[in-house]
């Protein structure tokens, strides 16, 4: 973790030369001004976890850039999102540059309109260098990002693939392919399983709430859409039917017990201790199933993308975005640490980590960039082609959590043997007015 | 002291009155501060609280006053009233477990034997481990297929159970770790208690024949009963209120099985952030905890006499 491929002066002079340069070799343009806003004081709110980590790491970096001073607190997600909701309400938020995750916060923070809007400073030379265009955010960050009038509100940072891990030792010995669709990972599943052993096919998140991330995928591959045109919500369609039976059969004949408890935690506890088979969960857990100290299945893992389901297969895709706060009175200086955090240095560095993606097609496909990644070969090229296949894995509605709690607890009911269409209807009635009473407000 | 009192000024003006209109005057300046500070921090938030539950204030929207729809809402809201359900459950088990519990721990632990002050210190260990940290720890001894209990079961020859993850188990298996963590101070009250009983009821007692279980019954339960009220009261104010065990270990699943009104609470106010209606649910709660406390006044009440019984 200590030995980083780039050095600090890498990263000046690679930011220096591409202003200078402009790698396209245009006729002189005007370079960023990094200085411009030396002495200025940011204040910085992130969410727990390896991104959070990555920039206070080397935030140095950027004051020694740009002179300006960067305070920054990292607070678990939950409280996080909680603080910068009540603290924006307020119409004084005590920070400048917030990091949020799209799959919840998005719709919320635009109808509320506290985020700035970035299109402006990405088109001014004098702010932005001229290898950030909007055009190499994929197509998922660009959707997350936008609003509806076209307007950027935040820079992508780190997306988040579903994809499928498996155990390569435990396919061999039970001499099962590595499944290519959701059928054939049901038979894998099957034949995976060894109670006697304390071994199963299969597992994933079964909490309320949680569930949802690993459902949608399912949901996706079946051909399912959150939302009509009308923004009427559709999970209990025939989509949603289907892929909550996948589920369910999933999780309640190939699982372990007592999976409905499970969150990502439990999951991986029994992925890396070799008592489960495949896991579909978020591209982030390479790190510890690779760490010889909390892993026994080291360099025995399988990383794919998610099999595809009858109409198709995408990977359900979340993410996180910096953004400034529209209320803040340092706005272009927030805007250089927006973009020095998804810049080429500290995207690679993330990368390389296994502590996120970028959006940045130019990062990821970048051999060098990819010579210094650490995880396993096959996890880069899962986060590869998931990119390829990526779809939003929620909607894009102001009640987030409630969906995901009512869904969420309606799935779970069917591990008990409920049955799935009538689950399903029960919690689209509980969470139509909802919603509409949120679109109205 | 005397001299601080005598300067103040309310005393030096009272000082030209007569000496009877001396007392009254001077005295309600002190109250002042203790006033404001109920009125900021109890009063205030109450009202304000009560007002927040008319209106349909969602976080990031506008306000509007909205009468007693947000009660009549609760009325036909299928998850709070399972909450209550899962409340009331929780709490009773919680109280009850640790009690009887306690009460046995406190009869062995008020003997005379080897090593008994070092095991009381070992018994009251987990009481001051942090809750959330705890929590945290049993979550991974309740895993199913890793965990140490199902371990520990299979040595005696017991199937595996599910534990917190499943939903006729979740709250049985979160009570345990209340209980676990709770029947020391329980133990400690009574402790209390047993060590403040004379021994001469004993000694008649045992003159006239009485065998362990009457002497129990009928002498120390009696004499200890103001011990247990006590014990019991704080157990209930603890376990109805209780949210960090049950939070970290479950959120409130598997689906809401153990979903009681402080996490549906939590759920309603900050992350889906409907202030109004998280504010109705907050004083229907609070008018639950007024009844209890009803109740167990009530049924103070009847135990006074039985003290007076008792003592006489």
């Amino acid at each position: 973790m200590t030995n980083h491929n780039i050095s600090r002066r890498t990263l000046l002079t690679g930011t220096a030369a591409a202003g200078a340069l402009s790698l396209t070799g245009m006729p002189a343009r005007a370079e960023v001004n990094w200085k411009k806003y030396a002495g200025t004081k940011l204040e910085v709110i992130l969410a727990k976890g390896p991104r959070g980590d990555n920039l206070q790491k080397y935030v140095k970096e950027f004051t020694d850039l740009t002179g300006i001073q960067v305070e920054s607190e990292q607070i678990p997600e939950q409280q996080q999102r909680q603080k910068c909701v009540i603290e924006l309400t307020s119409g004084r938020p005590s920070f400048d540059v917030v990091h949020l995750s799209y799959h919840v916060q998005k719709r919320q923070f635009e109808k509320a309109g506290w985020l700035a809007d970035m299109t402006p400073y990405m088109k001014d030379p004098t702010l932005t260098a001229p290898d950030l265009v909007e055009s190499d955010f994929s197509a998922a960050g660009l959707q997350y990002a936008k609003n509806d009038k076209g307007q950027m509100l935040s820079l992508p940072w780190s997306v988040d693939y579903f994809i499928l891990y498996y155990n390569k030792e435990l396919f061999q010995k039970k001499g099962v392919p590595v499944p290519k669709t959701l059928d054939e990972m049901v038979t894998a599943a099957e034949k995976l399983t060894d109670t006697k052993e304390g071994t199963y096919g299969f597992v994933g998140r079964g909490l309320r709430n949680a569930n949802m991330t690993l459902w949608t995928n399912f949901f996706l591959n079946y051909g399912g859409e959150f939302l009509d045109a009308k923004g009427n919500i559709l999970t209990d369609g025939p989509e949603a039917i289907a892929a909550t039976k996948l589920y369910q059969t999933l999780l309640t004949k190939v699982a372990p017990p007592g999976v409905a408890g499970f969150n990502w935690m439990e999951s991986m506890a029994s992925f890396t201790q070799g008592r489960s088979a495949m896991w579909i969960d978020g591209v982030g857990w390479a790190p510890p199933l690779e760490d010889p100290a909390a892993s026994r299945v080291v360099g025995k893992v399988g990383y794919t993308v998610v099999p595809a389901g009858p109409k198709g297969q995408y990977s359900a895709t979340y993410g996180d975005g910096i953004g400034i706060a529209a209320a803040s009175k340092n706005k272009e200086a927030a805007y250089l640490l927006c973009q020095w955090v998804v810049s080429k240095t500290q995207g690679a560095r993330l990368l390389q980590a296994g502590g996120g993606v970028p959006f940045r097609n130019s990062i990821l496909n970048d051999a060098e960039v990819q010579k210094g990644v650490k995880m396993p070969k096959e996890w880069l090229q899962s986060v590869i082609d998931s990119g390829k296949i990526s779809k939003l894995g929620l909607p894009v509605v102001i009640p987030v959590a409630e969906f995901r709690d009512i869904v969420g607890a309606a799935l779970t009911a069917t591990l008990s043997g409920a049955d799935p269409a009538t689950e399903l209807k029960k919690a689209n009635d509980q969470y139509r007015p909802i919603l509409e009473r949120s679109e109205k407000a | 002291m005397s001299a601080l009192t005598q300067s103040s000024p309310a005393a030096a003006q009272s000082g030209a009155a007569p000496e009877k209109e001396l007392r009254p005057p001077s005295y309600w300046p002190f109250v002042v501060p203790a006033l404001v500070v109920v009125l900021a921090i109890i009063i205030f938030p109450w009202v304000f609280t009560i007002w927040m539950s008319l209106n349909e204030w969602k976080v990031g929207s506008p306000t509007t006053f909205v009468g007693l729809s947000n009660y009549l809402r609760l009325t036909g809201d299928p998850r709070f009233i399972e909450a209550i359900g899962h409340t009331l459950v929780y709490t009773v088990l919680s109280v009850l477990l640790p009690l009887v519990l306690g009460t046995l721990a406190a009869v062995v632990f008020h003997q005379k034997f080897a090593g008994r002050g070092f095991l009381r210190g070992i018994f009251i260990m987990p009481m001051m481990a942090t809750p959330v940290a705890i929590a945290l720890v049993w979550t991974m001894m309740f895993h199913p297929q890793l965990g140490v209990l199902n371990y520990l079961l299979s040595l005696v020859g017991i199937s595996p159970q599910l534990w917190v993850f499943h939903p006729a188990t979740v709250i049985p298996s979160l009570v345990l770790v209340e209980t676990w963590q709770w029947t020391p101070l329980v133990m400690l009250i009574v402790l209390g208690g047993l060590a403040a009983i004379p021994t001469e009821p004993y000694e008649s007692a045992q003159i006239d024949g009485a065998n362990f279980w009457q002497v129990f019954r009928f002498i120390t339960l009696p004499l200890i009963m103001p011990f247990l009220f006590i014990a019991g009261m704080i157990r209930m104010i603890d376990a109805v209120k209780s949210f960090d065990i049950i939070f970290a270990i479950t959120q409130g699943g598997p689906g809401s099985a153990s979903e009681t009104i402080n996490i549906y609470l939590y759920s309603v106010a900050f992350t889906y952030y409907d202030l109004g209606y998280g504010s109705a649910i907050a004083v229907v709660f609070f008018l639950l905890i007024v009844l209890l406390a009803a109740v167990m006044l009530y049924a103070r009440q009847r135990m006074l006499w039985t003290e007076i019984a008792s003592g006489a």
